[in-house]
């Protein structure tokens, strides 16, 4: 087991990342630490990709002198796509903190279970200005 | 016309675009870029299907770069099939009404019409990419749009909405990772390339974790059982429109990636003796989600939820039978990928139309419907007795291949079940068929409703139309198209 692990720790510390970033999506209850554990949990996987790109004293992929052995060179695809992820994720996160503000701004909280037993209509909430079905129905705070 | 794999989806990306530039002038322009968006992409994906059925395989360079350098589109019979229903419901969506497809007044300057399109965009982008990445990208892109389209649900819609989000991102991840694994194992990410590579490597424990890691991502995306959770909130608190969207198209397309990755990338040979139990567990998640889903679907009251939890056991049919791994039975998941679209937007065209008229969304206050809307209700109850299973309509097709599939290889619970959910599906559409057909109108406005607008009547007998002439010629259909690929996948 020390053996499979040795000269690969980074792989450990990605695994230890994603555990991390899991937990908090699907264990803590406050939106915003749910949106912090997604970006831990991506940040994981892309560092998982530049980890295994890497080749010991490889250089840049520009190549020199005609030589194109490929054990010179560090992988350079796993970057490009993790730039691409990066963009991807950006969008992501921008949208959740989007519909974060939204939910605060009618709820004044972040706690997704007030939120939630709110939302099941047991207890009348504040309503939202936006939907027009609440308002529609004459609910009120 | 080697461009055939890359034209149905650029009216929809440029369309999304025109669509903004067209809602900032009128609303009702947006929704005309849409509707010719849209048909242009229905034309392109029929043109695309004819020209490689039964066998053909049209690939196109995207900049001009050979794969695999470069990202690949295929257009071959699977994906020009799915492309071809991504494009048709997404037309019937965007004839369909704004003010039933997107409740009753969206928020002002809601920008609906380009995020359906970009909805549309990500999906056929998905179908078409022949290169793992660029299908992790679309996965995306058609995710970030969906998060935009549910949180238009008012309050509830945005709760799901993010907590769609956090699960469907999650997914995705899980996804990723398994790309990675597999690039680092092969070299390469065309897919048509990885799948040559493969079988050379087939004790890499890599491409296993791989395997498991894309099975349980697209597994979360597709809300197979017990990966569904998300789905009924998403559903049932979107708009009508967005619910039929999400449910006839959205969901299959990480259906397809499932389907694409596993017997085109993978190939049987990983299925059989990986050492990872994918089908098994494909085909007795998707039976408990089949179970689970028509038992849930029974206590519902709002018809939008009980339509949601009605998906979840419809996507597990397709998991069945993509876990089956026989011809048959992946002609059944095809066919039902194809007949579940037609049917559950059906459905939720018809509710969009009770909402738009009546307000109403419980069940019990439907009393007399079918008095006041019959072109309506003759609608649904086409698309309901299809969903039940009613000879010779659509429905019942791709239960039959499910069950053939499954009693050819010896699998008997799983025709069992098949066979009896039928009954379950029933006793959900009894109550429907009871209060809309056989009680006087009780409540006011039931009373008072009137046919809804001609466009809701319109699209929704063009799926009942649809429903009837797939049930009647399923013979052709799976003849001509979906038996070559279920041949060629498998065979």
């Amino acid at each position: 087991m020390i053996e499979l692990l040795e000269g690969r720790y980074v792989y450990l510390l990605v695994l230890v990342l994603l555990a991390i970033g899991l937990y908090g999506v699907l264990v803590k209850t406050n939106l915003v630490k749910k949106v912090i554990g997604l970006t831990i949990y991506s940040t994981a996987i892309y560092l998982f990709f530049i980890e295994g790109s890497v080749v010991e004293g490889g250089t840049a992929p520009v190549i020199l002198d005609g030589n194109s052995d490929p054990s010179l060179y560090v992988d350079p695809v796993p970057h490009l796509l993790i730039l691409t992820a990066i963009v991807v994720g950006v969008g992501v996160v921008g949208v959740a903190l989007a519909l974060l503000v939204r939910l605060y701004r009618i709820h004044g909280t972040f706690d997704e279970s007030v939120i939630a037993e709110r939302l099941s209509g047991r207890e009348p909430g504040p309503v939202d200005p936006d939907d027009p079905d609440a308002v529609a129905r004459g609910e009120h705070a | 016309m080697s461009q055939l794999p890359i034209l149905p989806l650029l009216p929809l990306l440029f369309g999304a675009v025109l669509a903004v530039l067209a809602g900032l002038w009128r609303p009702v322009a947006a929704q005309v870029v849409a509707v010719a968006a849209t048909g242009l992409a229905l034309v392109f994906s029929v043109a695309g299907l004819l020209a490689v059925v039964p066998d053909g395989r049209i690939t196109y360079e995207m900049g001009g770069w050979p794969p695999p350098i470069g990202i690949e589109y295929v257009l071959d019979p699977l994906s020009a099939f799915m492309v071809t229903i991504v494009a048709l419901i997404g037309l019937l969506i965007c004839i369909y009404p704004v003010d039933a497809a997107f409740d009753l007044s969206p928020p002002k300057g809601a920008p609906l019409y380009p995020l359906a399109l970009l909805l549309l965009t990500g999906l056929t982008g998905v179908m078409l990419s022949g290169d793992l990445f660029h299908l992790f990208v679309m996965l995306e892109i058609y995710a970030i749009a969906t998060y935009g389209l549910v949180s238009l649900g008012g309050d509830r819609g945005a709760f799901a909405a993010l907590r769609y989000l956090l699960l469907g991102t999650v997914g995705s991840g899980l996804y990723l990772l398994g790309v990675g694994f597999l690039y680092f194992s092969t070299g390469t990410l065309n897919m048509a390339d990885m799948a040559a590579t493969l079988p050379a490597i087939s004790d890499n424990p890599a491409v296993l974790g791989a395997m498991g890691l894309i099975v349980i991502g697209l597994a979360l995306k597709m809300a197979l059982f017990p990966l569904h959770i998300w789905l009924p909130d998403a559903h049932s608190f979107s708009p009508p429109g967005v619910a039929a969207l999400l449910a006839a198209v959205q969901v299959k397309a990480a259906a397809y990636a499932l389907v694409r990755i596993l017997y085109d990338v993978l190939g049987p040979a990983y299925l059989d003796t990986g050492g990872l139990p994918v089908s098994d567990a494909l085909v007795w998640f998707g039976l408990a989600g089949v179970i689970v889903g028509s038992v849930l679907a029974i206590r519902q009251i709002d018809i939008k939820r009980m339509l949601a939890y009605s998906t979840v056991a419809q996507l597990g049919y397709i998991g069945v039978g993509i876990g089956l791994a026989t011809p048959l039975a992946l002609i059944g998941a095809l066919l039902h990928v194809l007949n579940h679209a037609l049917m559950k937007s059906g459905l939720f065209l018809v509710a969009g139309g009770i909402i738009q008229r009546t307000h109403l969304k419980e069940i019990p206050r439907f009393a007399g419907l079918g008095k006041r809307m019959p072109w309506t209700m003759a609608g649904f109850a086409l698309a309901a007795l299809s969903m039940v299973g009613i000879p010779p309509l659509a429905g019942f097709w791709s239960k039959f291949y499910l069950v053939w599939g499954a009693v050819e290889v010896g699998n008997w619970v799983v025709a069992v079940v098949i066979a009896l959910s039928s009954l379950l599906t029933l006793v959900y559409f009894l109550r429907l068929f009871e209060q809309i057909f056989v009680r006087e109108p009780q409540e006011a406005v039931v009373d008072e409703a009137t046919e809804p607008s001609g466009r809701v009547v319109a699209t929704v007998w063009v799926l009942g139309i649809a429903i009837v002439l797939v049930g009647l010629f399923t013979a052709t259909l799976v003849g001509e198209v979906i038996a070559p690929i279920a041949d060629r996948m498998l065979g």
